[in-house]
Parts: C-alpha cells; sequence; structure tokens
C-alpha cells in the first residue's frame, strides 16, 4: 500500500466512521444479541439463560403465534397485489395526456404522508358500524353494511382495504419510470394496431419492470412489519374479534414488552427475518425472466 | 405518454377524478366531523356538512338540536309516575297505558296523560329539538314544525381548542415532536452526508465492498433488533427520555447514504481533482464544493427523515413512558385509547391537527419531495 492510498483508506474510514459506530453498535450487535437470546429464557431483569431451541419449539405449539402468521400472511397476500395492482393503474392512467396531471398525482399521494395513527383514527371512524361513512355509502347502493371492525369475517377487508388509501408513494414512483418509456415504442406499436390494453401488457409494463419489481420487494418487507394501524385501531394485543387481527408484529411486540419474553420475541423477530429474506428470494426467483433492465 | 381518442380520454378523466375524489374524502369527512357539535356526528344518514340549527324558543330565536325528524303524526304523553315526557306513535296509548322504549331499549308499560298531539305527515314534516346547551337525553325537547326551523352551515371551530385541552398535555407533544424532529434532521444530514461522501468521492481499499454490507443492512426488520436495543438503552438509563429517540440519527442510515451518494456520484470527479491540486483537504472540498452543489438532494434527506420521526409511533411507544415525554403521535393513540372512541369530532380535530403541519410541510416543497420519492424507485 503507498503513502497516498493509504491516506485515502484513513480519510474514507473517517469519513464514513459514523455509519460504522451506527453500524456496529446499533445494527451489528442486537443481530447479535438478539440472535443470541433467541436461544435464552431472557426478561431483561435477570441474566439470560441458555434454553437451547426451547423458544422455536414453544412458538410451534403456540396457536396464537400461528393465528398471528396466518393473519399477517392473508393482509399480506391480498393488501400486496391490490396495491400494486391499484398503483400501477392509476399511475399508467395519470401517464395518460391528460391536463392537471400534477394535481391529481398530489391527491394520490397525499394520504401516504398522514401519520399511521392518525389515519388509524379517521378509519376508525369511517368503518364505524353504526355511524360509519362507508356503511352509508353501501346503503345508498342497496348494500347491508357489516360491523366491519366488530366481526372477525370484516376486520381483515377493512384493513386490506384502508391499505390501498397509501399507495401514493409507488404511484409517484411508477409515474417517474413511466415518464422514461420512450414515446417512439408506443408509436410504432400504434402503427401496428395495438390498443390500450395490448401497449400496457407489451410495452408499458416489461418497460417498467425493474420498478415494479422494487415496489413488490419494498411491499413484501412492509406488510410482513405491519404494526402501528392494527395496534391502534383494535387496542393492541387484543386483536380484534376472536384475534382476526392480531398481527405478528404486534404479537411481538406483547411478547417483549407486556409478557417480558425477550427471548421468545427475538426467536419470533429471526423467524420474520427468515421469511422476508425467503419471499424475497422467492419473489426474485419468480419474477427474474420477466424484469428487464434497459440499457 | 400514451395518446389517445376521445372516448378513451373522457373515460380515463372520469376515472381518475372519481378515484382522486375517493382518495379525498377521508380528508373531507375528518375535517367535516372535526367541526361538528357531537350529537351531529352520530346521524344515519350522516350529515356531509356541520350545520347551525335555530328555532324559535319561548319567544326569542336561539341555538338548538335536532333530535329527529318526525315524518307521521305522533301523542306527546307524560309519564304518570315520574312525569317524564315522550313521544308515541299514534294509537299507542290504550286505556291510559303506553309501552315505553328507554334510551338504553328496555321497554316497560307505564300509565301515561296525552298532553296534545303533533300533527305531522309526510308532506309536513315536524322536528323534535332541544336546546343545544341541555344534555342530551334531557326532558327539554319540544316539537316544532320542520319550517320553523332554520339551518346554517357553522365550523365549530372550539373542537379544536377542546380536542387540544381534551388530548391531555398538548403543548409537551407537540415541543418534544419538534425538538426530535430538529435533532433527527441534523443527525442525519450531517452524518449521511459525511458517509455518502466517504462512500463515493474517496477511493479505498474495500470501499463498495463495505457499502455492500451497508445496503445488505437495509433488508434487517426492526424487530430483529428492537429487544437488544431497548436492552442497551435500559442499561445506559435512558428508558423514558427522549434520547434513544434521536442517538441513532447522528450514525447515518444505509438508506440516506444511498440517497446522497447517488447523487455525490453524479458530480464530476474532475471538481474534486482540481480543488486537491490546489491543495485541498477532503474535508474542505466536501464543505466547498460537494455540500453546496448537493442541496435538492440534502433536502430530500432532510424532509423525509422529518416525516419519519412525525409520524413514527413504535420508537415513542416503546421508550416513552411519562405523558409529558410523549409526541404527537403518541399522545394521539393515547386520547383515542383513554376516551374510547364516543367524541369523534374531538377525536377527527385531534387528528387533523396532527395531520396538517405534514400536509403544509409538503406543498411548500413539493417539487422536491415529489423528486426525491421517484429517485427512490430508480436503481443504480
Amino acid at each position: 500500500m503507498t503513502r497516498s492510498e493509504r491516506h485515502n483508506l484513513v480519510t474514507g474510514l473517517l469519513f464514513v466512521s459514523p455509519w460504522i459506530v451506527g453500524f456496529l453498535l446499533f445494527t451489528l450487535y442486537p443481530v447479535g444479541a438478539s440472535l443470541f437470546y433467541s436461544f435464552c429464557d431472557y426478561d431483561v431483569l435477570s441474566r439470560p439463560v441458555w434454553v437451547g431451541t426451547l423458544n422455536f419449539r414453544d412458538l410451534a405449539a403456540d396457536t396464537v403465534f400461528w393465528k398471528a402468521l396466518s393473519n399477517t400472511l392473508i393482509y399480506a397476500a391480498f393488501s400486496l397485489p391490490l396495491g400494486l395492482a391499484t398503483s400501477l393503474f392509476v399511475a399508467v392512467l395519470l401517464n395518460c395526456d391528460i391536463r392537471g396531471r400534477s394535481i391529481y398525482r398530489v391527491l394520490y399521494f397525499l394520504p401516504s404522508l398522514v401519520p399511521l395513527v392518525a389515519s388509524s383514527m379517521i378509519w376508525l371512524w369511517i368503518f364505524n358500524g353504526k355511524f360509519g361513512l362507508l356503511n352509508y355509502g353501501l346503503s345508498l347502493v342497496g348494500l347491508p353494511g357489516p360491523d366491519w371492525l366488530g366481526e372477525q369475517t370484516w376486520t381483515k377487508p377493512a384493513l386490506i382495504l384502508s391499505s390501498v388509501w397509501g399507495i401514493g408513494n409507488s404511484v409517484v414512483i411508477y409515474l417517474a419510470a413511466l415518464q422514461d418509456v420512450p414515446t417512439a415504442l408506443y408509436e410504432s406499436a400504434e402503427l401496428d394496431g395495438a390498443g390500450f390494453w395490448r401497449k400496457l401488457w407489451h410495452i408499458t409494463i416489461p418497460m417498467i419492470s425493474p420498478v415494479i419489481y422494487f415496489n413488490l420487494i419494498m411491499g413484501i418487507i412492509g406488510s410482513l412489519q405491519v404494526f402501528a394501524q392494527p395496534y391502534v385501531m383494535f387496542n393492541g394485543a387484543a386483536g380484534g374479534p376472536n384475534r382476526s387481527v392480531l398481527f405478528y408484529a404486534v404479537y411481538l411486540y406483547e411478547n417483549a414488552f407486556t409478557y417480558n419474553q425477550m427471548g421468545y420475541a427475538c426467536a419470533m423477530a429471526w423467524i420474520q427475518f427468515l421469511m422476508i429474506l425467503g419471499l424475497t428470494w422467492a419473489a426474485t426467483r419468480l419474477t427474474r425472466s420477466h424484469v428487464h433492465y434497459g440499457g | 405518454m400514451q395518446k389517445l381518442t376521445i372516448p378513451g380520454r373522457i373515460l380515463v378523466y372520469l376515472t381518475v377524478t372519481a378515484g382522486a375524489l375517493l382518495f379525498c374524502t377521508p380528508f373531507f369527512w375528518m375535517m367535516s366531523t372535526a367541526l361538528k357539535p357531537i350529537d351531529q356526528t352520530m346521524s344515519m344518514p350522516p350529515r356531509w356538512l356541520p350545520f347551525r340549527y335555530e328555532a324559535m324558543l319561548d319567544g326569542r330565536s336561539s341555538e338548538v338540536r335536532l333530535e329527529r325528524r318526525l315524518d307521521e303524526s305522533a301523542l306527546i304523553v307524560r309519564e304518570t309516575a315520574g312525569g317524564a315526557r315522550h313521544l308515541l306513535p299514534a294509537g299507542a296509548v290504550r286505556d291510559g297505558q303506553a309501552e315505553i322504549t328507554d334510551r338504553n331499549g328496555g321497554r316497560r308499560t307505564a300509565a301515561v296523560t296525552v298532553l296534545g298531539t303533533v300533527p305531522a305527515g309526510p308532506e309536513a314534516p315536524w322536528c323534535v329539538v332541544s336546546p343545544a346547551a341541555a344534555p342530551a337525553g334531557s326532558d327539554a325537547w319540544t316539537a316544532i314544525p320542520a319550517g320553523e326551523l332554520s339551518r346554517y352551515i357553522s365550523f365549530r371551530w372550539k373542537n379544536f381548542a377542546n380536542a387540544i385541552r381534551a388530548m391531555g398535555d398538548f403543548p409537551s407533544y407537540l415541543k418534544n415532536t419538534l425538538l426530535l424532529c430538529l435533532l433527527t434532521v441534523t443527525g442525519t444530514v450531517i452524518s449521511s452526508a459525511l458517509a455518502a461522501y466517504g462512500f463515493s468521492r474517496i477511493e479505498w481499499k474495500g470501499r463498495d465492498k463495505l457499502f455492500l454490507v451497508a445496503l445488505a443492512t437495509m433488508m434487517i426488520p426492526f424487530p430483529v433488533v428492537m429487544v437488544p436495543l431497548y436492552c442497551l438503552f435500559r442499561a445506559l438509563g435512558l428508558i423514558g427520555t427522549l434520547q434513544p429517540l434521536w442517538i441513532g440519527s447522528f450514525c447515518a442510515g444505509a438508506f440516506n447514504v444511498f440517497l446522497l451518494r447517488q447523487f455525490f456520484r453524479t458530480i464530476p470527479q474532475s471538481l474534486s481533482d482540481a480543488a486537491r491540486i490546489d491543495g485541498c483537504s477532503e474535508l474542505q472540498i466536501f464543505l466547498r464544493i460537494i455540500l453546496p452543489m448537493s442541496k435538492p438532494a440534502m433536502l430530500v434527506v432532510a424532509l423525509f427523515q422529518f416525516m419519519g420521526t412525525w409520524n413514527d409511533f413504535l420508537g415513542p411507544l416503546l421508550y416513552l413512558t411519562d405523558q409529558k415525554d410523549f409526541t404527537l403521535a403518541l399522545g394521539l393513540q393515547a386520547f383515542q385509547s383513554r376516551q374510547g372512541g364516543t367524541e369523534w369530532n374531538y377525536l377527527m380535530a385531534a387528528s387533523a391537527i396532527v395531520i396538517l403541519p405534514v400536509i403544509l410541510l409538503f406543498f411548500f416543497t413539493q417539487r422536491t419531495f415529489i423528486e426525491g420519492i421517484a429517485t427512490t424507485g430508480i436503481k443504480e
């Protein structure tokens, strides 16, 4: 290593030192500790006691754990495709040559800025079984509105529906990507007589596939960690009627900070981490041949 | 961009407008509820706008509460025992006895005296009104012809003041939130810019490998580190203080480093080289050349961090124990769980107060914001 190389190494490391400190203190240490705790009986007050795979075996036998896991997966399985499709649809429409696009974009984007605690309040009110706006809307078209937040059949659909309100972020990301698709492609497709849907399927979607993939991965990571909205709307660990909206992250939080079962909670966290990695890997494998990175 | 035929264009306008209206409805409904008196929030069908009702009572025009509308004639009766007045359907009284439904739904048969008839009909409805100041369910109601009731759109701005008072220690919530925003924004901008500079503008051995490690840390879900972090701050005696919520921001987060690095890489290397020949140190190049050129990117990072801190719920929930230390988001949740969802007008007013600053900030920084989000979706 020459003198200037060594000099560069030292200055470079000095510049990135805030990140290195943060990495060691707030990532590497906690990740290691959490892995260790997941094999321990630990209640914060006394020292962690090694129990081997007991936490994981207990989890396998914990019906509430399975309930929380299936609630979360069901929520993700519906809200994720719904969000991806709706935001793409809105972005494609906004990308047509219409006036006032920036105003529409703002209107669709604004809700995604709303703090989750506040939007939870609004949804509690809109889904209210007795005086709620949604049930009024349903009654206008002659449908009887259920007690959305009080019946176990309807709690998950309510949360899934309300998640669509926050698609603004992906709409903006899609719209930026759509604006980079060369117009010439559409023009030549039009010469060949392609209509709206064929252009969408054969040009638009392949051209912005990297961004769809990005939104998909972000969606997987985000929807498996949903916490604030179910926690606020259904009073924490209660998890709504028959625990129908007890989400994974909420149950994990309760294990850690209500029951002081830190080891158990860490075991849950690691299972969650592995699930996210697994799903991301699967999504990458499945979409690999459909994601095209242009030159 | 796609060209459209005329019917196609109309269809697109209709769809995006309908969607946009749907997306605005929750905001509108929040504001409308926030400005209503409590009785108007609980009406079915709901009223879109807050109203003020006035009627002549005792010869004076005064504000009243509309209890209900009568489309059929009814009997005003007085219960012999207790003297409470009730409004019953015509023909409900037999031999001085009538079945009476209580407010809570219970039914009983009681002896009554008929005081009078309300001659309401489908063509000429009547209204049951109470003085606005009378408590709900009081016996002070009167029946008047619907034509004598006047209605104005009227916003109860004082609901906001009441909501602020009902939330608990609102001034502290606001102060804590702003303080945290200030500290985390400062910390993030400084530390991420330094780290991003080190990861992009200086060549050193192992740099790109270390940056890959940084990117990989973005995959780690917060729950994995949540428990050890809590234990760490507990051991340091920081639970119940604001410190755990901002200390971390001074240690550049991978996402912000990534964003800034992307931007720094677009600045020509020749600028740095020229400065180096002139004898500038890396720190001088960073401060005098790179930073001034990167204002838009720094603003994006600052805005994202501000929003993140303002909206954060889990962090304050974990670390804050005393109400005087709460942030606005946590204070709002505490308010809701305390009052159990009954005073919807105050709850919506409180929510609006938490939302409004974010919306305002967005409108002032719209361009930067939208462009910032658009770039997060673009890979290298």
